[in-house]
Parts: C-alpha cells; structure tokens; sequence
C-alpha cells in the first residue's frame, strides 16, 4: 500500500512540467504589494488617470470609491483624478463610474482593438504580469507603425504610453536551446538609448505603484474581506469549543 | 404518541391538524441510527448544509444579477462593488459550488467503502446518482452566467460534444443553445434552468432520497444491520436517536466544516484558479478563444476521459460511460459483504486503484494535452472502469471475513 503511494506520484512527475505559455519571456520579476501603503496606490491612482484612463476605461470602479478606499476626499478627486468628460461635455462627477471618453470606433481604427477594460486586468494577469510588461517595452522597427514591441506580451498593440518616463530600450539577445534541440533567441536584459524623465529605480517605483493601485482596482474590498474573515474565523472557533462540550455532553450516555 | 395528540396548547392544535410531531418523531428524535457513524457519516449533512447555503446566497445573488449577454459580466462586477456585502455573497457562492462537490464526492466515497449501495439501500444510491446528475447540470449551467472567457468557452466545448451524436448531433446543439453559438439566447435559459428547473428537481430528489434512507435505516462502517436485534420496545440494541445525539454531533461536524470553508471563502476565493479560473476575469467574448481551456476541477475526471480517447464519439460514450456505470454499481457488486472492514484485501487494492485513477484523472483533465499526459489519462481511464469490471468479476466468490452480529 505504502509502496504504490510513492510509486504513482513518482510516475506522475513527468506530467509536472507546465506549459511555459508562450510569449512570457523578459523580465520575470516578482513584487508583493502592500495593501497597507495607501499613499502608493495613491500615486498609482495619478498614474492610471494620466497615462491609462484616455484609452481604457475602469467602468466597474467609481471615482469617489476610489478616494474613499485610499483617503482622497471628493475635493481632491475633482481636482486630481477626474480629467474625463461626461455626454453634456461637463466635467465627470465625482459618483460616476471611471469610463473613458474615447469612441470604441475610433479606438478599433487607431489600436486595431478596442483597449480592455483595465478593473479586474489585476486578476486575469496577476500583479507580477502586470509590472513586467509595463518595464517590457523595447524598440523593435519591424513593427510598422508602433516601432515598438514587449518581452512579455509579443505584439501586443499598445504603444509605449509612458515612454517619456522610462525612455527607450533595446533588447539584449542570447541564444539558448528551447528544450526540443532547436536553438533560440531569448531576452535577457534591455539597455536604455534614450533616457526618460525617471532614473531606472524611479520607474520601477512608478510602475509598482501602478500596479498597486491595479491590484486594488481589481479587487476593492480585500482588507475588508481578510479582517471580516479573520473575526468570523475566530468566532467559529470559539463555537467549536461548545459545540464539542455539548456533543461530549450527549454522548456520556452512549456506550 | 397518543398522548402527544391530545397535547392541549399550540402544538397540540397543529399535531390535530398536521402531522407535526409525528415528523419530528419519524424523521429525527425517534429515527434511530447505527451509534458507531465515524468520519464519514459527516458529509451526508454537510451536503444539505451547503445546497441550503446555495440556495439562500443563490436568492440574493438573483436579486442583482442580469441574465443578458451585454450586461451579466458588469452585473457580477457590480454585486462584487456596489453592492453591501455583494462580495460576500459571491463568494459564498462560488465556494459553494466547489465544496458541493467535495462533500458530495466524500458522501458518494463512504457509501462506495461501506456498501451503502448494497441491498436493500439501492434505491437510496439511484437517488444520490438522480442527484449528483443534477448537480452537474446545475453547476455546469451556473458557470456560464458569470460570463466570462471561461464560462462562455468551457460552455461552448461541453454543448459542442452533442454533436459527436450521429444524425441528431448539430440540430441538438442548436437545439441546446437556441443559437448557433453560445449567445444571449443560451445565457437566458441556462438562469432559468439554474434558478428555477433543477434547484426544483434538486430538492425532490433530496426529500426522496431521506425518505427511501429513512425506510431503510443508514447502513453503518460494519455493514451490520441494526435492525435485526432490536430491544423489547422494538428499538435497535446498537441505534440512538439522530436527535439529539447526531444532532449535536453533526453540528461539531458543522463548525469544523464552516472554518475550512471561510478559509476559502475570505483568504483565497479564487484557490489559485481552481475555483474561480483568471480567465473568467475577462468578459465573454466569442471572436477571441482563450489559450487554454478547462473545466472547473469538480468536471475534469470525466473531461480526461473524452479526452483520452481519439474518437470524438467514443469519447462522449465513455465521459457517459463513466457515470451511467456508476448508476449500476448496486447490480455491479455482487457480493453480501457490505463493508470493507471484511472485504477481502482485492477489494481494498481495487478501491485504492479507483481512488488513484480518478485523484489522476481530475489532475490530468485541468492541464492542456501532451503526449505523456494523454497516457497517463488512459491508463487511469483504464483504471477507473477496471475497478466496476473487477469488482464484479471478485464479487461473485469473494473471500470475506466473518461479519459481527453487532456493531462494535
């Protein structure tokens, strides 16, 4: 019995191996994001408004949840976070969902595609996609067009938005074989041409915060969630003690 | 009970007109059960802990979602944010479906080792399997109103295999989906068969199978009898009341039950993909297949079966196969053992290789295909229906231990 436990996982090892899923080459770092540092996703907020929102829209978020959520009163967001127009060319109130004011016609002309929704992009990527391929884009004049392509998602139609924060890149290539004796170019670095605004370290900085505020987008109310469960957890517990004192209870009579 | 009648006050008004405590009394405080129900007997409650559960969340979620194929997708996402406790509900929910299956797949185990199936119990186990068809259906139908990428392509592939059925096949998919592809058409009456149809036919076979189980009275982990040494007042030597004493016993079994579950349900509702899948973050879109598409685990035993064989046909004959052979199992078995515990050691190899196979299958169904994976899915295809074929080739002439006149 114990034998063939070990046997049949050992047998099933070889199936282990996960397919790589493509694309998904250069970089490959991994971040873990803070849920308790608001003024990041704050600074995220301004960046998504700046840069993201003119072409995707967040249209299952509202504007003055999200000041609520990270400690920006209505004022502040009117101010800082609505830059968006509603159908009366007035400025988007404060209550509104976070939709951008670009056609989905003249998107799919421009783009080719219609910019997904970027609300729950957090939880279809994840966090680590996510601050990978916005550090990812590199100069590729094969591309007519957008001139530029990404390590992580090849071909991708987004243009390097914020480009004149990080700069321009080229790849570093080398030669590897792909596991099935072919061999293979692979990136394994960028060098910067053209500086941005930012230093490196800055736009790493800037793209975690981003990503931070993505990761919130996409999923609101998880601290509420995780204290809301810890409290019922711990309550659970404490039931659990009587429900077994009284089953205990009961039970002296059974034999 | 007489006495009980002639209660003067409120009850006794009701027990005049409605058999209220005769229930109570048939049902729990006089419905004597096997007093040696270990670790396994638990599920059979937890089952109908959680369809009250999915029934209850199911209410309120209906309360705000929109069975329309342009709004569903914001209208989950809306549930999720603007409404109070949306998230929560949700995610009961969605947790809800999967642990339905684990308690039920444990329930469906117990009655495998213990022969709960066995004579006379046949009817109890055809009513589980009416069950656990319906279960499927329901939840392979409330996948699809999420809308999402992976509800609307898993749903898309799972129609897509009536038409493997010769002559009828494509005017059946059509049929299925009122539409030539999953559209608003098939969305709409999926929510109706969800919300409405099986939960109606759900509850049915729930009352019949208590009622068929209460006729008989629970099998037990010795596969004895109770009923056949019974004290002067006609109850069973080695019976106890279900109420109070698996009343309070279940309700430990409860709480237990409750903290693995909001573990899942406020830590990791997504349980890394399994139970909600990334893809179904996306909303639906029929020009755009995803990478890779999967069932939801609690489908993928019987996904790696279709898929290990190279017949499209054949392979919706043995994903059927595989379940209408569980149908049979009562008529497969032929021994008089019930339990394990004095089953020969064939037996207990032949429930270890089912165990494997399907633990295999269920892993193998949720990964894309490969060549060695494909193997292995029929290996453990093999190994699956080598257990119904086995066990009824031993049952015949089994070598069993003696079985105790009581429990112990």
């Amino acid at each position: 019995m114990l034998r063939i436990l070990i046997i049949v996982p050992a047998l099933l090892l070889p199936t282990l191996s996960w397919g790589a899923g493509g694309g998904y080459t250069f970089p490959q770092d991994k971040i873990e994001i803070d849920w308790d540092d608001k003024a990041a996703m704050q600074r995220g907020a301004r960046t998504f408004v700046n840069y993201c929102l003119s072409c995707h829209s967040a249209a299952y978020s509202r504007f003055n949840r999200v000041g609520a959520d990270l400690g920006i009163s209505d004022e502040l967001v009117r101010e800082n976070l609505i830059f968006t127009t509603d159908i009366n060319g007035e400025k988007t109130k404060v209550g509104e969902l976070m939709k951008t004011t670009m056609m989905p016609a003249y998107a799919e002309q421009a783009f080719g595609t219609v910019p997904p929704d970027l609300s729950l992009v957090a939880r279809s990527r994840g966090v680590n996609w996510l601050y990978n391929y916005l550090r990812g884009f590199y100069i590729d004049e094969s591309r007519a067009g957008l001139g530029m392509n990404n390590g992580v998602f090849s071909n991708v139609g987004m243009p390097h938005v914020l480009a004149e924060l990080q700069g321009l890149q080229i790849p570093k290539y080398k030669t590897q074989d792909d596991g099935h004796g072919n061999e293979q170019e692979v990136i394994v670095g960028f060098d910067i041409i053209k500086a941005g605004t930012l230093t490196k370290s800055e736009y790493d900085q800037t793209i975690y915060d981003l990503v931070a505020f993505l990761d919130y987008l996409a999923e609101p109310y998880k601290q509420t969630r995780k204290n809301v469960g810890t409290g019922v957890i711990i309550f659970l517990f404490v039931f659990l003690i009587l429900a077994y004192a009284l089953k205990k209870e009961y039970w002296k009579d059974v034999h | 009970m007489s006495d009980k009648n002639t209660n003067n006050g409120l009850l006794g008004w009701i027990d005049a007109r409605f058999p209220l405590t005769k229930m109570f009394e048939e049902h729990l405080s006089k419905y004597y059960a096997p007093k040696n129900f270990n670790f396994w007997y638990f599920f059979g409650s937890l089952a109908l802990l959680v369809l009250v559960l999915q029934i209850v969340t199911g209410i309120f979620l209906t309360m705000h979602y929109k069975p329309d194929g342009d709004l569903a997708f914001s209208s989950v996402e809306y549930i999720m944010r603007d409404v109070d406790w949306g998230w929560l509900i949700r995610y009961l929910h969605s947790t809800g479906s999967s642990a339905f299956f684990i308690v039920v797949y444990l329930h469906m185990f117990r009655a495998l080792i213990y022969g709960s199936y066995q004579k006379p119990r046949e009817l109890i186990w055809l009513f589980g399997m009416f069950i656990f068809l319906a279960l499927m259906a329901e939840a392979f139908m409330g996948y699809l109103l999420p809308w999402g990428q992976m509800s609307y392509w898993g749903a898309q592939v799972i129609i897509s295999l009536f038409g493997a059925v010769p002559v009828i096949g494509d005017d059946l998919t059509l049929w299925i989906r009122g539409d030539f592809v999953v559209s608003d058409a098939t969305l709409n009456r999926f929510f109706a068969l969800h919300v409405v149809a099986v939960p109606i036919v759900l509850l049915m076979l729930v009352v019949m199978h208590i009622l068929a189980l209460h006729e008989v009275g629970s099998n037990n982990p010795d596969g004895v009898e109770i009923k056949k040494n019974k004290d002067e007042n006609g109850i069973p030597l080695d019976g106890i009341a279900f109420h109070p004493y698996y009343s309070v016993k279940d309700l430990v079994g409860v709480v237990v039950f409750l903290i693995l579950f909001s573990v899942v349900v406020f830590f990791m509702p997504e349980m890394g993909g399994y139970f909600l899948e990334h893809a179904n973050f996306v909303p639906a879109n029929q020009f755009k297949t995803p990478e890779h598409i999967a069932p939801v685990w609690y489908f993928t035993p019987f996904y790696a079966i279709l898929r290990a064989i190279p017949d499209k046909l054949l392979g919706v004959i043995a994903m059927f196969a595989a379940i209408v052979v569980l149908f049979l199992l009562p008529w497969i078995d032929r021994g008089k053992v019930k339990s394990i515990r004095y089953r020969s050691t064939t037996f207990k190899w032949l429930i270890v290789m089912l165990v494997i196979s399907f633990i295999g299958l269920g892993y193998l169904g949720a990964l894309p295909v490969s060549e060695t994976r494909t193997m292995f899915a029929r290996l453990f295809s093999a190994g699956y229906f080598g257990f119904f074929l086995a066990l009824w080739w031993i049952s015949k002439n089994e070598t069993t231990k003696p079985v105790p006149e009581r429990v112990r």
